[in-house]
Order: C-alpha cells, then structure tokens, then sequence
C-alpha cells in the first residue's frame, strides 16, 4: 500500500470497494455497515472503559483479598454449578483465593503489561524511524537492516530467550517485549517520513532555512502521530496476548501476584474436569484484546482522511 | 533475476549472522554461560576449574569467534543435560516442525481463500459481516488459550482427538487447527481487498461480457491476480507462523524445535538453545528467500525489473 503513490492506490481502493456495492446493493446497506461499525468501535471503547475502571477500582469492587486464601475452599466451582456458593460468584483456585478477585486485580497486570511496553517501543522505534526515513543514507540502511532480520524473527522467542537469562520478573517482561517489537513502529514511521519529506511544505520549510531538526520535530513528526496512535493500539492487544504467554509458562509475572497468564497456567494441571478453571482467564484475556481491537479499527478509519471523506 | 538474488542472499546471510549474535550476547555477555552446568550449591573453587575447562575465562571475543567458527558448520557444542551434539537434537525436531508450519498454513488458506472470495463477492452481506467480525475476533484470540479450548472440548468432552503428543494423524488435527486460525485472519483480509480490486477490473468485465460463468471468472480470472501478494505476505509471515509454532507445540507438547528450544531455555541448555534458535532462523530466512524468488518467478512485472 506504501508504494509511490499511497493516494492513487487509496483512491482505487475504495472505488472498488464503491463498485462492490454498486453491483446489488442498494446504498442503504453501506450506510448501515458503517453504522454498525461506528456501533462496534463504541462498543469495543466502553468495554476497553469499564475494563480500565476494574483495574483502577480493584480494590474497592473485588469482594476478596486476591492473595487471601483457605485450602479448605480451594477447588470451589463457580455460583451457577453445583457445589458453588454466592460468597465465591466464580469459583476458587487451587489454593482457596477467590477467581473473580484475582481477575479483576489481573487486569491491572495486563493492562500496565501492555500499556508499559507499548510506550518503550514507542520511545524506541519513532525516533529511529524517524533518523532511518529523514537522514537516508548509512544510518537507514543500518536501521532498516536491523528492522528487517527483527521482523523476520517471531519475537516471541527472541523475548523467551532474554528473559531466561534476564530471570522471569514483570519489569524484564515489559522491557523485553517493548524492546523487542521497537521495529514495528520502526518500519512504518520510516516509511511514512521517507513519504512526508518529499513533499512541498517540508521543501517549504527547508528554503526558509529551518533546521532539519525543526522541520522533523514540528513539521514531520506530528504528522506521524496518527499512524502510532492506530498502531499502538494493535500493539496493545499484542503485548497483553504476548506477557499472559510469558507468564503462562512461568517466565513472567511470578506467583503470588494474579495475572491472567499466571491464572491459566496454574489451570493446566486442574482443568481436565474443570472447564472453568483455563476458561475464565482466558475469556478475560480474549474479551479485552479483542474490544482493544474493535476499538482500535474505528480509531483507524476515523483518523484515516481518504476513507473518512470519500465514505 | 541475478540481481535480486545477490542482494537477498546477503540479508539472508546477515539476517542469520544477526540472530546467532543476539543468541551469543544474551549467554555469554548478559548471562553467565557456565548456570546451566552446576547447582547453586557448586563451590567457587569448583566453577573456576569448570569455567576455565569450557574456555568461559578467555576474552569475550575470542570465545565469540570461537563461537563463531564453529556455529558455521553446525557445531554448537554438546547438550549439557543429554551427552549428544546439540545440532544432532535439532535435526531430529526438524521434521515435526515443518509438518506443523504447513499443516498449519495449508488449513489457514483452506479458511482464507474461499471466505476471502465470497467475501469480496458479495461485499458487506451477512457472510462478508460474519466473516470479517470472525477475522478480529481471530486476531484477538490467544492462540494458547484456544489450544487449551479445543483440548477441553474435543479431547477431554468428546474424546475424539489426542489432547497433545505426536505420531498419528490424529495429532497433528488440533495444532495445525490452532495455527490455522492464526494465520487465516490477515490471509482474508488480503484475498478479500485482493478480490475486491481485481473484480473491478476491465478484463474481469471482459470476461464476464464474453459469458464466462461466474464461477469461472472468481477461481480461473480473478484468482491467480490477488494470489500473488498473499503468497509474498504467507512468506514474509513465516517468522510469525513460527512465533504461532513455539505456542502451539507448548500447548499441544509437538515435539519440534520451538518446544526443544523452550525446554532447552527452562534447562539453560545453551548449546541446545543457540542450535535450536539459529536453526529456526536458518529455516525461516529460507522460506523468506525462497518465497520472494517464487513471487518473483510467479510475477512478470517482477520477473522483468
């Protein structure tokens, strides 16, 4: 799509997708889907709301204490099944403490886990993508060669790895996974500064003698704040999916400390004749990645300005 | 030809180069080779003697070259816990690995293709809804908690499938499943726009105005065009599907090297570990070259610049 010219190809795409629709359906259904997703993307931000609330409130909204637990209650199902009780709505964990208590406080590691690493790979990969995409020359083919055997690399086990030697720990998480993935913002602001550089204003900018870090600070790299904002939020959901991963194997947020990761991991070795143990914590993970998501696509086409006017 | 194919030859070697020189700098620079050989318990006389057996006292950069000269012909050095030659474990989870990658993909196309293409066909209908709110939800989904799903329903509750292992047919279902789904939301989402711009096209309608039927103009006209860039994606994806493969073979214990290499990492087997990782470097820089020369054989714009 970032090919020489982003808005020819921007103009083709959605008149194809405009012919799409011409050949049968009436214009009323367009309407409606897009509607609709505006529907989703406020759905997926008043999830994405409460579910930051819970985080922050935990303390006051959680009926347990989280780390708090009687052996004598341990195993409990949820309310709904047999053997459950009202004192404990979803049931306990292997040790008695109470399941929902420790998914609400999960939240909070999740949530600090993605938004955490989100930032360092941010801080990391526009700079270097905005050096990479201005200056050209040596230091872009250095970056990008960087970037390209990184993004070739799943990741995933570029983090398994460090954080072996690094020893398992919630900060080396956050680090290791923001590091880590630097390369995707990496990537697209260079490609984007490589686009916005080329144009008149910047070349405005330039005659009147600007320095090349003023135009790149207050006439390149606010135009750049759309893409990261999109891409944080995918990154987000990545790196909320990724540390529940880590800490599923053992290798991220340590054991009394309840996160999701850790919840479903314990699971394992009890779900075989309890479904409710690995479901919970996962539904939870699945459930906050995916309104990041929604939410995320909306922000996509609303800060988009080809799909914006044309639609 | 030639001259796409030196350029990627380099990366492709640099590429390998790069990531066994991130694998030698986590060990040896940041963490202390000599952890996966002795307890805590081990006296400092005792880690000297050893450190200086294994050569772990020399200057950092000769044991990198070291290091180096030997990784270039395949000697990591022998597996601290099992006495065999660590590249030796790997080839022998080579095969499982590879079964898994194209299972994985085969069942991720076998989604993508024909959702892609009605999708396009019939564009924002209930089957084009439906399937793009499967796509987010695909991507959303944790891939290890899915395994874990399809375990407790289809092992546990109707005992039709293996919960995990590897060796008959039936164990590959449940991994290649989850990688599919893994793989097939984004694979959609590019045979759908694919779809979408190619169906506008002049000689779609040509096609169409000389009466070739419907099904004809989607699989033998349209098709082939909007292949090519989700082959290149497949291909430049293959590091993610491998990502996908060091889950999958977690949860469902497939014996390939992600799981070789996790293992090595819980045990601090080093040279297990470097084998392991340079190997699925090795593999999916392959696949990353091999896919941009098919492109580029399958694409006659390509092939002639």
């Amino acid at each position: 799509m970032a090919q020489a010219t982003p808005i020819e190809a921007r103009i083709a795409a959605t008149e194809a997708e405009l012919a799409g629709i011409r050949r049968g359906a009436p214009s009323l259904k367009k309407t409606l889907h897009r509607l609709s997703k505006l529907r989703v993307g406020v759905t997926g931000g008043a999830i994405m709301l409460v579910i930051v609330l819970l985080a922050v409130m935990a303390p006051v909204v959680a009926p347990h204490d989280p780390y708090d637990g009687e052996l004598i209650n341990r195993l409990k199902p949820p309310a709904w099944m047999a053997g459950g009780s009202a004192t404990y709505p979803l049931g306990t964990d292997q040790v008695g403490r109470d399941t929902l208590s420790r998914l609400i406080y999960g939240a909070q590691v999740s949530l600090a886990a993605g938004f955490l690493a989100m930032v360092i790979s941010v801080l990391i990969g526009v700079p270097l993508g905005v050096i990479a995409g201005y200056s050209g020359k040596a230091a872009d083919s250095i970056i990008s060669t960087v970037i390209n055997i990184m993004l070739t690399f799943p990741f995933v086990l570029l983090a398994l790895t460090v954080i072996s030697v690094l020893g398992p720990s919630f900060n080396n998480v956050i680090l290791v996974l923001g590091i880590a993935s630097w390369t995707v913002y990496g990537r697209v602001i260079r490609a984007e500064v490589r686009k916005l550089k080329e144009l008149d204003y910047v070349l405005a900018a330039r005659t009147l003698g600007m320095s090349s870090f003023r135009i790149v600070a207050f006439h390149i790299f606010p135009n750049t704040i759309n893409s990261v904002i999109v891409l944080s939020t995918v990154q987000i959901a990545r790196f909320i999916i990724a540390e529940a991963f880590l800490s599923f194997l053992g290798l991220g947020v340590q054991a009394p400390t309840p996160s999701w990761g850790t919840m479903l991991g314990d699971s394992r070795q009890f779900m075989y004749d309890r479904w409710w143990l690995p479901t919970l914590p996962g539904l939870a993970i699945f459930v906050t990645t995916l309104a990041i998501n929604l939410f995320g696509d909306s922000i996509r086409d609303w800060l988009d300005p080809y799909t914006r006017n044309v639609s | 030809m030639l001259r796409l194919l030196i350029p990627q030859t380099i990366q492709l070697v640099i590429a390998v180069w790069g990531i066994s020189l991130i694998v030698f700098m986590v060990n040896f620079v940041i963490g202390d080779p000599l952890s996966g050989l002795v307890n805590p318990e081990t006296p400092p006389e005792t880690r000297e003697i050893l450190r200086h057996q294994y050569g772990f006292d020399r200057p950092i950069l000769v044991q990198y070259f070291d290091f180096a000269r030997r990784a270039v012909v395949g000697d990591f050095g022998e597996s601290y816990i099992i006495k065999k030659p660590a590249i030796d474990l790997v080839f022998e989870r080579v095969p499982a690995t590879l079964q898994l990658a194209l299972a994985g993909m085969g069942i991720g196309i076998l989604i993508a293709i024909p959702v892609g293409i009605i999708s396009a066909y019939r564009p924002y209908s209930l089957i084009d809804n439906v399937a793009t709110i499967i796509a987010v939800a695909g991507q959303a989904m944790p891939v290890y908690w899915l395994g874990l799903m399809l375990i407790l329903l289809l092992s546990v509750q109707m005992q039709w499938l293996p919960a995990s292992g590897y060796g008959t047919p039936q164990h590959i279902i449940l991994p290649a499943f989850c990688l599919g789904v893994f793989t097939a939301p984004i694979a959609m989402r590019l045979v759908r726009s694919g779809m979408l711009d190619v169906l506008t096209q002049d000689y779609v309608r040509t096609a169409r105005a000389k009466g070739v039927r419907e099904l004809p103009v989607l699989l033998r006209h349209a098709l082939p065009n909007t292949l090519i860039p989700v082959i290149t994606l497949l291909g430049l994806q293959f590091g993610q599907l491998m990502g996908g493969a060091v889950i999958t073979e977690t949860v469902f214990a497939w014996p390939g090297v992600a799981l070789l290499a996790i293992t090595a990492i819980y045990r601090s087997d080093i040279p297990v570990m470097q084998a392991s990782v340079v190997m699925l470097a090795v593999i999916i820089t392959v696949v990353n070259f091999g896919t941009d020369m098919l492109v580029s054989m399958l694409d006659p714009r390509v092939r002639r610049a």
